[in-house]
């Protein structure tokens, strides 16, 4: 083989051309419909030809849902996985992720603003090994809560944690389910508005506890929800699950979330929701 | 008595003694021979059992031997009377409720059970909870709180069932719902993992003021093949992911997620089914007694406080 054939062109970026493609376009799974990234930036990574909605980092979810600019990222945000299991691979694991998404765990917590109304907003990161709940994002959920009350202000959650509780610490995530729960409850007795909203994909032991306890539960429209996995579910009834099975439209019907809403509408939504729930004993602060 | 692989050894010996037992009568050499073989089948009882793998714990929890639920209810405790039915539904098999004495005592009892033979097996669903058996749990621990009863649950399932009907039904949300039930009444509340706890489904029976585990129960975020079908996509290393996943009885002592172990017959409770259940009674005794003395409100913020502390984790300044 003589090297002058296999060698790429490079561009003056000293970028290949896939990689240029990937960084200015993306396609949309559903439809194959391809966008340039700045146009899907504009639609909040909604496809304009479908409705499919693009799964997105925690952080963007703080630019669409607060008001710009004013996210204290504060609770929560020193602490660090232990590993108690000394589980195969999972401090090399860590580190990865550290280094490349730039949080130290799978949610993001602190207070922000929604149309001027003061919130504590809770957010997952898919990316972060599947969004799933370990010690950490067990601890930062309840630091959440209790924030909430101790100021007296709404709390959001918004899940996409399709890993639901995380295998790596075992029976340690299993325990954070019933401590997230340990904070509903209390925002509950306070009663303190909880807004869950769930997103692609919000699956076990998150779903399971207090994703599945907000007050309110919206979903994002085309969205798998749900217990076990479809996968799971097909081995153990050896057959072909229906089409749109475990969908937040399913779920809609079934009659376990609230209503089904574009993220492009959110905002909008909890806004309306904040303002009902929050009524006039002070809890919509507009500080 | 159905073997394990690797207690096959004892077996063997256990039938050559039943065998020799029956010849030996007054013969003094069959006499010497039997009791040099009874010694080493305690021996090799001994060695065996003391150094089980984490997977070999697993599949004594899951022997089909092993006691179930069923057993504990009908000789632990007197006067047993069930109830049925989640009030919406159906009766879920699964999941047992009712009312009963122990030691002259009321209790409320909410317990998974895997079923005996074939066909109990099958109505039991293998101890697999549809959401209709978590809502008949709630009726009960709210009934429980009203009428002041002490609850026991006892816990052993693979995990709540993963089918159509039961996402149709919500078993996410009866799951979270159960798990703020528990939370929120204020009577003793004592949980045992008798077999099998299998994740959330196990979970959303067991929050409790003490959760205890007998010696070769296991209680796991997900199976050991399940894991290893993640990791290694190869369920038939599960001998390894048992090793991972940490999830014996001794593992959730050290890890303070359980409050006590209660000791077994050695080689498992099937070995000897009343001293299990003698043990077991004692043991759920002696911490209901303990939880029972305390006001309903201490208690209750100190079920709170148990499970908001859970979780192992590294604050850095900053």
């Amino acid at each position: 083989m003589i090297p002058f054939f296999k060698k790429k062109k490079q561009l003056p970026s000293g970028k290949d051309r896939k990689e240029i493609k990937e960084e200015l376009f993306a396609k949309c799974e559903k439809c194959g419909a391809l966008y340039y990234k700045k146009q899907l930036e504009r639609e909040l990574w909604v496809c304009p030809e479908c409705g499919y909605h693009f799964r997105i980092p925690a952080r963007k979810y703080v630019e669409y849902i607060l008001d710009e600019g004013d996210f204290e990222e504060r609770i929560g945000q020193n602490i660090y996985a232990n590993d108690p299991l000394k589980f195969p691979g999972y401090a090399k694991k860590l580190e990865g992720y550290y280094k490349k998404l730039e949080l130290n765990d799978a949610a993001l917590c602190g207070t922000g603003h929604i149309n001027g109304i003061k919130v504590v907003f809770f957010v997952t990161d898919f990316k972060f090994l599947g969004g799933s709940m370990g010690s950490v994002y067990g601890e930062i959920f309840l630091r959440g809560t209790r924030k909430a009350i101790s100021e007296n202000l709404p709390f959001i959650s918004l899940t996409t944690s399709g890993g639901g509780a995380r295998m790596h610490e075992g029976i340690f995530s299993l325990m954070q389910m019933a401590k997230t729960v340990v904070g509903v409850v209390e925002l509950n007795e306070a009663n303190i508005p909880f807004i869950s909203v769930v997103a692609h994909p919000t699956m076990g032991g998150v779903m399971a506890s207090f994703a599945s306890l907000g007050d309110i539960i919206l979903a994002e429209p085309g969205a798998l929800l749900g217990f076990a996995g479809p996968r799971v579910i097909e081995q153990t009834i050896r057959q072909k699950l229906p089409e749109g099975f475990q969908t937040s439209e399913f779920l809609l019907e079934k009659g376990f979330v609230d209503d089904v809403v574009s993220r492009k509408e959110l905002k909008e939504k909890l806004t309306f929701y904040l303002k009902h729930l929050g009524g006039e004993n002070g809890r919509s602060k507009t500080d | 008595m159905r073997a394990l692989d690797f207690e096959r050894p004892i077996v063997e010996i256990e039938e050559q003694i039943k065998a020799l037992e029956k010849e030996a009568q007054d013969n003094k050499v069959v006499k010497q021979a039997l009791m040099r073989l009874k010694e080493r089948a305690e021996e090799l009882k001994q060695h065996i059992y003391s150094n089980l793998t984490r997977w070999q714990t697993v599949q004594i929890a899951r022997h089909p031997d092993r006691p179930h639920a069923v057993f504990y209810i009908h000789h632990v405790f007197d006067d047993f009377n069930e109830i049925h039915g989640d009030r919406n539904f159906r009766d879920d098999p699964s999941i047992i409720t009712g009312f009963a004495f122990l030691n002259g005592r009321k209790v409320a009892i909410i317990a998974e059970e895997k079923g005996q033979d074939t066909k109990d097996k099958i109505y039991r669903n293998f101890g697999m909870p549809h959401p209709e058996g978590y809502r008949k749990a709630m009726r009960l621990m709210d009934l429980a709180d009203r009428f002041n009863i002490p609850l026991i649950s006892l816990v052993d399932t693979p995990g709540a069932y993963p089918g159509i009907g039961a996402e149709e039904r919500g078993q996410s949300q009866a799951i979270a719902e159960s798990i703020r039930k528990m939370l929120k009444i204020k009577i003793p509340f004592v949980s045992v993992i008798i077999g099998e706890g299998g994740s959330g489904g196990a979970l959303a029976i067991a929050v409790a003021d003490r959760v205890l585990a007998m010696e070769y129960a296991i209680y796991s975020v997900i199976s050991p093949e399940g894991c290893a079908s993640i990791l290694w996509k190869d369920a038939k290393k599960a001998n390894e992911a048992a090793e991972a996943l940490k999830l014996t009885a001794k593992d959730l002592k050290e890890f303070g997620i359980i409050d006590d172990i209660i000791p077994e017959p050695l080689g498992g409770a099937h070995r000897d089914p009343v001293m299990a259940m003698n043990n077991f009674k004692e043991y759920v005794l002696k911490h209901l007694e303990e939880v029972e003395k305390l006001e309903p409100d201490k208690r209750l913020i100190l079920r709170r406080k148990k499970y908001a502390s859970m979780g192992s984790f590294i604050e850095k300044e900053g």
